[in-house]
């Protein structure tokens, strides 16, 4: 049966209205589902989204953005600021770009795709000056574009965008992806959270730029952040990359959201009693806070900033002092203090295995761009975020957006005319399990206590990890089994749905890595073991599995020599 | 967490409902908009900052709500402070031209 026989007709009414089964549809309380179709449909309107459209739209596409939010200030980047992972373009510079980072990351990373990454970054950033964003220049008058501050970078982005011809859907949440009886993706199905209704696009490749997975901790920004992308990859059978390196955390005022660690460069740390704690280190080990928290409450304060280094301070992440200013606290005279917010896979770098160098999944027709992809190949087991995550993204979406562009091209007028379905469960289909399905709201609440304690997450041993594991393996089923009776409550469904089974993936891939590598601790494996320099792919939803990815042999022996060179 | 959406001076132009990334806000016909849901705020301050007339105001607390008084805020200078800083706003220079980070990192200690 071929999907234009009934594409006007009144028999595709009811195969809507049976709407592949799915919660909710052809419920008469709802407006008529809005239907588009598109060559590219880029899912999330962060950087990394907002290159992908671009970049296809550059290319000729017909493109249409979707994002939970909005472009422009949903996600990580649109509240906060960032450094750039840049350098010159001079063979020096980009070497000790490498090295630097080679040295912390835990021997995951590839060359190649560094290599790749700061070439285009370093041709995007002097785009990103093209759109008219404005950098900086020092007193020499030599423009800086080593940083970027979130609202201004995002404005920018969505205004290219929409000069671009891109159709944007705000407040968009996307559901699940549509594929064709062939098992290529071809298009996604949402809803419209403000317009009271569902929306699918039919498309010739989808781009999942959702971001990573925070758990809803109200870090800066990241509570859009609930891997929903990763869900509808997985349903569709792509698998992860990396997920053991999801375990970053970030400090903030105990009551505040704002989770910037860089002024905290200039803190001197103290317990309760006043007695100082030695620094905090960056980096694998740089744990020290989150050691001191696990014995009581830790204080900080910005004591090593001279007043003239303040102001730039000031002027660099004004975000940073928006809650002292606001709750009376002096950061550089008074101490204050600190909590550490859990930020998963945003800062971390897993998340969907890339397969090809368009940022490709190993599904047909579907990439993954940004956060929602695994950064492992520039960044291997720690980013730290910022830098590392602001290249990855301009030059994921980038190259993600140029590639859907051209497979969609290459599918020609076939690509809305395939029959489809949608492959979404959890939430969307409900399975009556037997299981007692609590709501939404008490699901999140059970991964957050297997996932946000720092002596589970943060330090992790076998038996804890066992544990925790066990207990959201029986959450699953419970996930399945959610029956939402709203679109808001839909939507909430499939947050808690990805939540699990991140949690899943996370800790099945932590408990596999038996030792210690990039921000992946074992206090029970606590040396990296040179037996393990592979990465942990792991897959699947009802039944979770993790194998190990051997870095290429050649690639390895050249990596050794090098190391072997350096040290 | 969001606090106060200043009636008198609120232009009911809903930008805060179009622009907030989790969806707090609800439009209100010939009104001033709502917070419909406060408990889905996430502090992220977008909804402040692209206010054209600063009528909004969101406290640091991300758990819990907190009471504020809009004359105080406007006695204090916080009623738009984060908007001003940022240099948003008819007369601003963006504050992207004074990013003092590349001066900050080239000191940064860790």
């Amino acid at each position: 049966m071929l999907w234009t026989s009934f594409r006007f007709g009144a028999l595709r009414k009811v195969v809507a209205a049976m709407g592949d089964g799915i919660a909710l549809v052809g419920n008469p309380q709802l407006d008529e589902a809005l239907e588009l179709t598109a060559d590219v449909l880029v899912i999330g309107g962060g950087p990394a989204g907002a290159w992908a459209a671009w970049s296809a739209a550059s290319r000729g596409a017909r493109v249409v953005l979707v994002d939970k939010g909005y472009l422009g200030s949903s996600g990580a980047a649109a509240s906060g600021g960032m450094t750039i992972w840049h350098s010159e373009p001079d063979a020096d510079s980009r070497e000790r770009a490498k090295e630097n980072r080679r040295k912390v990351d835990g021997l995951l990373s590839d060359l190649g795709w560094m290599d790749r990454v700061l070439e285009q970054t370093y041709q995007n950033v002097q785009r990103i000056e093209q759109f008219g964003y404005p950098f900086p220049a020092d007193a020499e008058g030599n423009v800086q574009r080593r940083s970027l501050q979130g609202p201004e970078y995002l404005r920018t982005m969505r205004r290219v965008v929409k000069d671009a011809k891109v159709t944007v859907l705000d407040q968009s949440p996307a559901l699940e992806l549509l594929l064709d009886y062939d098992g290529t993706v071809a298009g996604a199905r949402g809803v419209q959270r403000q317009e009271n209704r569902f929306w699918t696009v039919r498309a010739g490749a989808v781009v999942i730029a959702t971001g990573g997975c925070a758990f809803l901790s109200k870090s800066l920004g990241c509570n859009v952040l609930t891997g929903d992308g990763a869900l509808m990859a997985a349903e569709a059978g792509s698998s992860l990359s990396g997920m053991e390196f999801s375990n970053h955390y970030a400090p903030s005022l105990p009551f505040a959201s704002v989770t910037k660690g860089l002024m905290l460069g200039w803190a001197t740390y103290s317990r309760e009693d006043g007695t100082v704690i030695a620094g905090r280190g960056r980096g694998p080990g740089g744990n020290a806070l989150g050691a001191a928290l696990l014995e009581g409450p830790v204080y900080a304060v910005l004591d090593k900033a001279d007043p003239e280094f303040q102001k730039l301070m000031r002027t660099a992440q004004p975000n940073f002092f928006v809650p002292f200013d606001r709750s009376g606290i002096d950061p550089f005279t008074q101490r204050f203090p600190l909590k550490l917010r859990l930020e998963g896979t945003v800062r971390g770098t897993g998340g969907i295995r890339i397969a090809g160098p368009n940022c490709e999944t190993s599904v047909p027709g579907l990439y993954a761009a940004g956060d929602a992809a695994s950064r492992e190949v520039i960044a291997g087991g720690v980013s730290g975020g910022g830098a590392l995550n602001a290249a990855w993204s301009m030059s994921s979406g980038f190259w993600s957006g140029a590639g859907a562009a051209d497979y969609a091209a290459s599918l020609g007028a076939r690509a809305h005319t395939r029959s489809v379905l949608g492959v979404g469960r959890a939430g969307l289909r409900p399975v009556p399990y037997g299981a007692t399905a609590g709501g939404a709201g008490e699901i999140v609440a059970r991964v957050q206590e297997e996932v946000f304690p720092y002596d589970r997450n943060m330090f992790r041993t076998g038996p804890k990890l066992a544990g925790s594991l066990d207990r959201l393996h029986a959450l699953w089923p419970q996930a399945l089994a959610q029956q939402p009776s709203s679109l808001r409550e839909l939507v909430r469904a499939r947050e808690a749905a990805a939540m699990v089974a991140h949690a899943r993936w996370m800790y099945a891939s932590a408990l596999e890595r038996t030792e210690s590598r990039g921000m992946h601790v074992r206090l029970d494996y606590p040396h990296l073991d040179p037996g393990q320099q592979h990465r942990l792919i792991s897959s699947g939803l009802d039944h979770i599995w993790v194998r190990p990815e051997t870095l290429s042999l050649g690639r390895r022996v050249r990596e050794i020599k090098r190391e072997l060179v350096a040290a | 967490m969001i606090e106060l959406i200043s009636p008198t001076r609120c232009i009911e132009c809903n930008l805060c409902v179009k622009v907030c990334p989790t969806n707090v806000f609800d439009e209100v016909r010939g009104g001033v908009p709502v917070i419909a849901r406060q408990e889905d705020c996430q502090t992220c301050y977008q909804c402040e900052i692209h206010c054209p007339v600063d009528a909004m105001y969101v406290a640091p607390e991300a758990e819990v709500s907190v009471a504020v008084d809009e004359n105080e805020l406007i006695a204090s200078g916080l009623l738009g402070s984060y908007r001003k800083e940022i240099g948003w706003g008819k007369g601003r220079e963006r504050g992207s031209k004074f990013d003092t980070t590349y001066l900050v990192t080239r000191q940064f200690r860790g």
